[in-house]
């Protein structure tokens, strides 16, 4: 899935152009600009080029070279030409997936473009883009989690949106007494599991408990801990998940709740897509926040967020600054997340969010009910052997709940081991 | 022969044998039956649960249309042939150069250079995994077809010089002794007189060689990434992300990756029975 | 046929000429050997050099990676203090099971060759046919097995709920038969392979000591134990060795099938070394690279089983 598509402008620069270049500022670029990117689905893909296309415009005497890489491959692929051919720009994401990275020497700082009113306006992902004092990248687009429902169903059996962890399990109830399961989910790949540990622990310990235990600083035996996954095997014990999800994909349990064998899917957003494209209109699905569980404890939400970084190894740094705060702007980010392009929430304060009833919902939720704080997802958040190790755990517990004891010491030795 | 042919038995065996030979071959090819039939089926099977019943309607020009011409699939097929052939042609015409070496003369350390060939092409891959990978990254030819085939050429060597050495000390020694006798070049001694001997050997090389590296999906997936140059056992996995749970476009995906070494095999058979069985027989 | 070499008769003899026979063998040998030593004996050391250091696979393994001697095989073994890895456990237990039951695969070939060892009319097609399971992609081969073993709707769980069988989570899904359901898959087209290696074999066997036997009365099972399988002893050799290679490598259908789940219980060596290194998630490569090392080691005892058995052989044809 790689292109390259070559906007060569350079062919003919007058000498005079060149002159007055010499004493010009930042604003006129030239050279090369090489960005790989993992975009590579068809709509992803198409903001991207057009992201390259509309800088390249603004700088005509720059040569912009993209390279699309498929983004699973891209995941193994970044480590190899982040050291041996390293771009100017490149594709990857926040928090403890950047860590590696950034202590191996292979991102830039860019604080600098973090300097001023970014700050402001970039604040909610700032955390996730910072290592000891310093930013090594920026955000160009995030995404809300949360219950997707089939309110067709819910309104059949008289149930409304829940707020709280008992109506939450009252409604469970009443589906499951009219023979529908409450969650599909499909972890045969683990993250999916991690998604309901998040919340489950967000909403059992709070926000800040969660950070500290997937930085290492808790317990994996706590009481804490075990509080999360007391609540969870409510739901476990209850029959609330679909049978033998542990043979499934993400994609594979989504027929479930199209059929209506299953009622709601904690997810990220970009589950909408697919279930629209299954013939699912939006009076059939609906969302809603991930109920409270302690009562008084503020919400954090998950919300990954996709980033923008400058290789140690860039040879054009200043154009890919240059890009860097391009991408970052309110103007390109209302634009590139908007319903006809990724569909999804822009990171920039000052952008305007899409219409959509979704992303709406979202951009609500995520501004005005997360007070607790916004993670970026378990497999981002915990270093990759404690993701593994905990996603694997999660998956367990989820098919034998009554191993909990043997998991979690498991997962406080690889605590130990790990941090 | 045994066990005793049939034709000596009672006609109730004989009858019997004859009925439950396609009874038994049924069984034995029922998962490939199984996708061949998923391969023609509609959609709507899948989802209203008729997976092994007959098709409900014959879906066949669609699947496959649609794995022709509107998924990679041609595009990886293409990359299988062009790490394949390269390969083929690669091994056997360095096999049959260390076959030679190590199958005509004597000298010091032939053993051990063949030993060490028989050896490395049993270690496990995943030794290698790391190191070539890095290798091919410094050499610029990651993700490309041409380090694919590289590693394939070496590692391929191995065990095909085992095979054309065993070859060569079976031709009758006299021959070369001969040419010898009358002065001839060494390297005309193996262009002249052993290659031509050496055809069938060769055949059955390169359909062996052709079926293993064509079915290879670990090194593809280590040393490349997307359809410009994944061969087509990698490229399926990647269909599978983008249709998942489509086992009917699956299959028929499933079916056109198996096609070339399955026909391969089937217009070659015996010299790939041959080149499977070397050592075999005493 | 016939060579013209007058021409070299005549001229002066060179150096080259005169140590021809001696220097030909290493020209010859020159750009296999190459090759192999690039690609296939270095990187063997390279991997046993880097599993004594921790190291990310970030960057180069000198600057960015920390030597650290035995470090890593402690951690695997649980030596010098340091906490068994599990994962490393099931992972051996697991590459133990697959090269018990591969084996299988020999007496299941055998019997399918003796099964079709007949003249009747197409039995070539039959053979063939039979053989094919071991053309075909592992890829695939894993695919559709999957397809078998899905819940609900596999072939596989549909036919054992008629014996009133129910593996919950499915073949695959459940951790006490999911090595079972994937070394089941490996089994079809290893089968295949010895079955043809057998089938070979039955070719050679000598008939007078077949119509011999049979006049001393010898028969059936007795037969084939004292007559028929001594004669076939270098058939039983190659499909030994093939087939542990083969549970060795069992590499894409874990890979295609499971991916080591559910939860790590399917994982063997060689899927273990890919996990920890070039996968998602796997970020230690010095790690990876003792694992594979171990992997190396189990490898080695049946390399130089099979070394040992060439060498006497090849004594043998000398003397």
């Amino acid at each position: 899935m790689r292109s390259i598509l070559k906007t060569s402008f350079a062919a003919f620069v007058a000498a005079g152009i060149a002159a007055s270049a010499m004493q010009a500022n930042a604003q006129t670029l030239s050279g090369d600009l090489v960005i790989f990117s993992d975009m590579s689905n068809p709509a992803p893909r198409a903001v991207m080029e057009g992201m390259v296309e509309r800088f390249g415009e603004m700088h005509p005497d720059l040569n912009i070279e993209l390279t699309v890489i498929d983004r699973e491959a891209y995941k193994t692929q970044i480590r190899n030409f982040l050291t041996a051919n390293a771009p100017d720009v490149a594709n990857w994401y926040a928090a403890n997936r950047m860590l590696p990275y950034v202590e191996a020497g292979l991102f830039e700082d860019v604080s600098d473009i973090w300097e001023g009113a970014m700050s402001e306006e970039l604040a909610s992902t700032k955390g996730a883009l910072t290592v000891g004092d310093a930013q090594y990248g920026v955000p160009y687009t995030y995404y809300q989690w949360g219950v997707y429902y089939r309110k067709d169903l819910f309104d059949q059996f008289g149930l409304t949106e829940p707020t709280t962890w008992e109506e939450e399990l009252a409604n469970c109830q009443t589906l499951l007494d009219n023979g529908i399961k409450c969650y599909t989910i499909g972890t045969k790949f683990l993250w999916t599991a991690g998604g309901w540990f998040d919340y489950l622990n967000m909403r059992t310990n709070g926000y800040d408990f969660h950070a500290r235990l997937t930085n290492g600083e808790e317990s994996w035996t706590s009481d804490e801990v075990r509080a999360t996954f007391a609540n969870w095997r409510q739901l476990i014990d209850m029959g609330a998940f679909i049978d033998d999800h542990q043979n499934y994909s993400w994609q594979e349990a989504l027929p479930f709740m199209v059929n209506g064998e299953a009622a709601s899917y904690l997810m990220g957003n970009f589950a909408v897509a697919p279930l629209r494209e299954a013939g699912l209109t939006d009076e059939q699905i609906d969302f809603y926040q991930f109920v409270e569980i302690t009562p008084g404890i503020p919400k954090g939400e998950d919300a990954p967020t996709d980033t923008f970084h400058i290789p140690s190894g860039a040879q054009n740094k200043e154009a890919a600054r240059e890009f860097l705060r391009f991408v970052v702007s309110a103007e390109n980010q209302t634009l590139i997340n908007n319903g006809a392009n990724l569909g999804q929430l822009p990171v920039n304060a000052l952008s305007s969010v899409d219409d959509d009833k979704f992303l709406q919902q979202g951009f609500e939720m995520l501004s005005s009910g997360a007070p607790g704080g916004i993670a970026q997802f378990f497999d981002r958040d915990a270093p990759a052997e404690m993701a593994a190790a905990g996603m694997e755990g999660f998956q367990e517990f989820m098919v034998f709940p009554d191993n909990l004891d043997d998991i979690l010491e498991r997962l406080e030795a690889t605590r130990q081991d790990v941090y | 022969m045994f066990p005793t042919p049939v034709q000596k038995s009672s006609p109730a065996v004989r009858v019997g044998y004859q009925a439950f030979l396609p009874l038994a071959l049924f069984l034995w090819l029922l998962p490939l039956i199984a996708v061949m039939i998923f391969s023609i089926k509609p959609d709507v099977d899948f989802t209203t649960g008729n997976y092994w019943g007959w098709p409900s309607s014959f879906e066949g020009f669609t699947n496959y249309g649609l794995v022709f011409f509107e998924s990679a699939m041609p595009r990886y097929l293409l990359n299988s042939v062009l790490i394949t052939v390269p390969t083929v042609i690669g091994t056997v015409a360095l096999a049959c150069m260390t076959g030679f070496a190590l199958g005509v003369y004597k000298f010091k350390g032939n053993l051990l250079i063949f030993f060490m060939f028989i050896a490395g092409n049993f270690v496990p891959f995943q030794i290698l995994m790391v190191p070539v990978r890095d290798l091919t990254v410094d050499m610029g030819l990651y993700n490309t077809k041409t380090g694919l085939v590289l590693f394939h050429i070496a590692f391929q060597t191995g065990f095909a010089t085992l095979f054309m050495r065993n070859f060569i000390r079976a031709l009758p020694f006299p021959l070369i002794e001969a040419a010898r006798v009358e002065g001839v070049a060494e390297w005309r001694i193996f262009v002249y007189v052993v290659l031509p001997l050496m055809k069938p050997a060769i055949a059955a090389m390169a359909v062996l060689i052709f079926t293993f590296i064509w079915n290879d999906y670990f090194w593809a997936v280590v040393l490349t990434q997307g359809p410009e140059s994944q061969p087509v056992t990698a490229g399926i996995t990647s269909f599978n992300a983008q249709y998942r749970a489509a086992y009917h476009l699956m299959s028929a995906g499933s079916i056109v990756a198996a096609l070339p070494p399955v026909l391969m095999f089937f217009l070659m058979q015996k010299h790939f029975i041959a080149g499977l069985t070397l050592g075999a027989v005493k | 046929m016939t060579i013209s070499a007058d021409s070299y008769s005549q001229t002066p003899r060179g150096w080259y000429k005169r140590n021809e026979i001696a220097i030909t063998p290493w020209l010859f040998l020159a750009p296999g050997v190459l090759f192999f030593v690039v690609y296939v004996i270095a990187p063997i050391w390279q991997s046993f050099g880097m599993s004594l250091y921790d190291w990310n696979g970030l960057g180069d393994i000198d600057t960015n990676g920390t030597y650290v001697g035995l470090e890593n095989y402690n951690k695997l073994f649980g030596l010098n203090g340091e906490r068994a890895d599990r994962n490393f456990q099931i992972s051996l237990w697991n590459n133990l099971k697959w090269l018990v039951l591969y084996l299988l695969a020999i007496p299941l070939g055998l019997f399918i060759a003796l099964f079709l060892n007949q003249s009747v009319r197409g039995i070539r097609l039959y053979k063939s046919l039979f053989f094919f399971p071991f053309v075909i992609s592992q890829v695939v081969v894993g695919l559709v097995f999957s397809w078998f073993y899905l819940p609900n709707n596999g072939l596989f769980t549909i036919m054992t709920g008629w014996f009133g069988f129910e593996i919950s989570g499915g073949v695959l899904g459940n951790p006490n038969t999911a090595t079972y359901g994937i070394i089941a898959a490996g089994l079809w087209p290893q089968t295949a392979y010895c079955m043809i290696l057998y089938l070979t074999g039955l070719n050679a066997v000598d008939p007078e000591q077949v119509e011999a036997a049979r006049l001393d009365g010898a028969k059936g099972r007795k037969m084939l134990w004292y007559v028929i399988l001594p004669q076939l002893k270098p058939a039983t050799f190659i499909a030994f060795v093939v087939t542990i290679i083969g549970a060795l490598r069992s590499f894409d259908l874990v890979s295609i099938m499971t991916g080591g789940g559910p939860f790590g219980s399917t994982r063997v060596l060689s899927y273990y070394v890919f996990e920890k290194s070039l996968s998602e998630r796997g970020l230690q490569y010095g790690y990876a690279a003792a694992v594979a090392v171990v992997l190396f080691m189990i490898m080695l005892v049946f390399i130089s089983y099979f070394l040992w058995s060439m060498y006497k052989d090849e004594r043998g044809a000398r003397s």
